[in-house]
């Protein structure tokens, strides 16, 4: 076989959620921990059903809940392995006092989101509204988490090592922030390559802040308490600190066909997907509309979404709720342009000619 | 080239094994490929769709409202997708059980009457690729042997030796299903 037809085999068609489960188990993660709900148990599913246990050693658990689950990414995190959960909206709901105080104790750790609409139970089809909850923190103090918007079935696969990489390099907790058509649709994609999970001395060699038994170095704690507010506010100022610098560095977009755009559309993750179709629909009849993709949500493209607003005549804010990153967009705009919002709620997905309507009404 | 196709029925009958059978013979073909099931609460005994798009260049959205080819497989499916064909589109129908035929004069409308012959073939676990032969006689988008590549790739193992009695059931689809006029 040549190397051509090696690497077309290679090209595979699996569901998101699928693609998220075997790229854990290739990117050398120690452990998975979780709850099944809708739209999302495949990641759980397809784990089962790989048994990564016997091949790379990761552990899979299905946990009695989601507060155990998190509690559980709580506790390997905290010994410096790559740990991660998954769940739905109300699920994750469930977990953002463990996601707190991972980001107090400043304990790595991925988070899938695979939303649904809401709120409450809500439905089990597709939403973006749980954009407030994964940006401002849904747990209490101040805190961010960086958080990754898959846009695709390789993007599934490829944030998860991502994920990883930087939830070890700032030590913060990670959620990949998905939805129920990209979760549960099939597209074509090339898994990553294996990585082996590290070894216990690569673990205290990479992590010296980590539980690993305390031989021969002082106590390592992992706490987000401190009665001291002196010392917490210390705390504090690090983590601000820590922040500015994730947003200095690690802000991720996509442009796309905003060169000559008169209108822009912002859209993330499933709704950029419908955003592409409505502007090649768009471009047929002559409107110039182009995209701006956040990848980050947090944080957010907001100097490259400044710097497109001096050049649009408006800016769209396409989401699948009923309008909050559109007030990132606002803040970053500051009035340069007029800045509109269109979604549709509860697990109803906008159609293309819907927002090729919306476009037309801005002109 | 892009076809953008919706598959509706029932669920039981087979509608997102069938997409999906579907999306991996165009994968075989280099295509690109997206397959976007409904999984809400109809599946159980009430509507189930899906939607493959097979194209040449990137896909956008994977959700559409405008269908070239609607495969449709009960009374409430055409209902509601009858009217999602673009102008010109193909639209394929098992008449079991169809008290409203579709009436657009638009659109090309083929008629299979797939739940009597696998009945007839004693193989009605083999209707879905039945009525999937007769789309590809309708609307050739994948080359047949693309389908059975793919049914290997899709079944377990443990059924491959159901794969000649799916071979027969998708011949014998192309041979059955005829155009219609709307009534």
């Amino acid at each position: 076989m040549n190397m051509e037809e090696e690497k077309k085999q290679e090209i595979l068609l699996m569901k998101g959620n699928e693609a998220v489960a075997h790229a854990a188990i290739r990117c050398g993660c120690d452990g998975y921990f979780g709850y099944p709900i809708t739209p999302q148990s495949e990641i759980l599913e397809t784990l089962t059903v790989e048994k990564p246990w016997e091949t790379t050693g990761m552990v899979v658990v299905q946990a009695e809940s989601e507060v155990a689950s998190i509690n559980m990414v709580y506790g390997g995190g905290s010994t410096g392995k790559r740990v991660m959960t998954s769940s739905s909206s109300p699920g994750v709901a469930l977990m953002q006092e463990g996601i707190t105080y991972m980001a107090g104790a400043e304990v790595p750790g991925l988070i899938v989101n695979v939303q649904r609409g809401g709120p409450g139970l809500g439905t089990i089809q597709p939403s973006q509204s749980d954009y407030f909850q994964s940006t401002r923190g849904g747990g209490n103090g101040d805190y961010n988490v960086i958080v990754l918007a898959p846009a695709s079935v390789q993007e599934m696969a490829d944030f998860v090592d991502l994920s990883f990489e930087l939830a070890f390099r700032y030590r913060t907790p990670v959620i990949m922030l998905s939805d129920g058509v990209i979760g549960q649709m099939m597209e074509k994609l090339v898994l990553p390559p294996f990585k082996p999970r590290r070894t216990d001395e690569e673990v205290r060699q990479q992590c010296p802040w980590a539980i690993t038994g305390k031989k021969g170095r002082k106590n390592n704690i992992i706490t987000s308490l401190e009665l001291d507010p002196h010392i917490m506010e210390d705390h504090n100022v690090h983590l601000q600190k820590k922040y500015a610098e994730i947003r200095a560095k690690e802000v991720r977009y996509e442009e796309y066909m905003t060169e000559d755009a008169d209108i822009l559309i912002v859209a993330f993750g499933s709704a950029s997907r419908l955003a592409q179709k409505a502007i090649e629909l768009c471009r047929q009849e002559g409107m110039r509309v182009g995209m701006l993709r956040p990848i980050t949500l947090w944080p957010f493209p907001t100097e490259a979404i400044r710097k497109t607003s001096t050049r649009v005549k408006a800016i769209l804010s396409l989401e699948i709720n009923a309008g909050q990153m559109v007030e990132d967009i606002r803040l970053a705009v500051e009035g340069r342009c007029p800045v509109h919002h269109y979604g549709r709620m509860g697990g109803i997905v906008p159609t293309p000619e819907e927002i090729v309507e919306q476009i037309k009404s801005i002109k | 080239m892009k076809h953008e196709i919706i598959i509706a029925g029932f669920g039981g009958q087979g509608v997102l094994s069938m997409g999906k059978i579907l999306a991996y013979a165009a994968l075989f073909e280099d295509k690109e490929v997206t397959w976007m099931p409904s999984y809400g609460p109809e599946q159980r005994g009430g509507t189930a769709n899906v939607t493959v798009i097979i194209s040449d260049e990137r896909i956008s959205s994977p959700i559409l409202s405008q269908y070239d080819t609607a495969v449709i497989l009960n009374q409430p499916s055409l209902d509601k997708f009858e009217q999602t064909l673009k102008p010109g589109g193909i639209l394929i129908y098992d008449p079991y059980g169809i008290s409203n035929p579709p009436k657009r004069k638009d659109i090309r409308i083929f008629r299979i009457n797939a739940m009597d012959t696998v009945a007839e073939m004693d193989n009605v676990k083999a209707y879905n690729m039945l009525v999937l032969g007769g789309m590809l006689e309708a609307n050739p988008v994948v080359e047949n042997e693309n389908i059975v590549k793919a049914l290997r790739k899709t079944l377990p193992a443990r059924h491959h030796n159901l794969i000649p009695l799916n071979e027969a059931a998708l011949q014998k689809g192309h041979e059955v299903i005829e155009e219609v006029k709307a009534e």
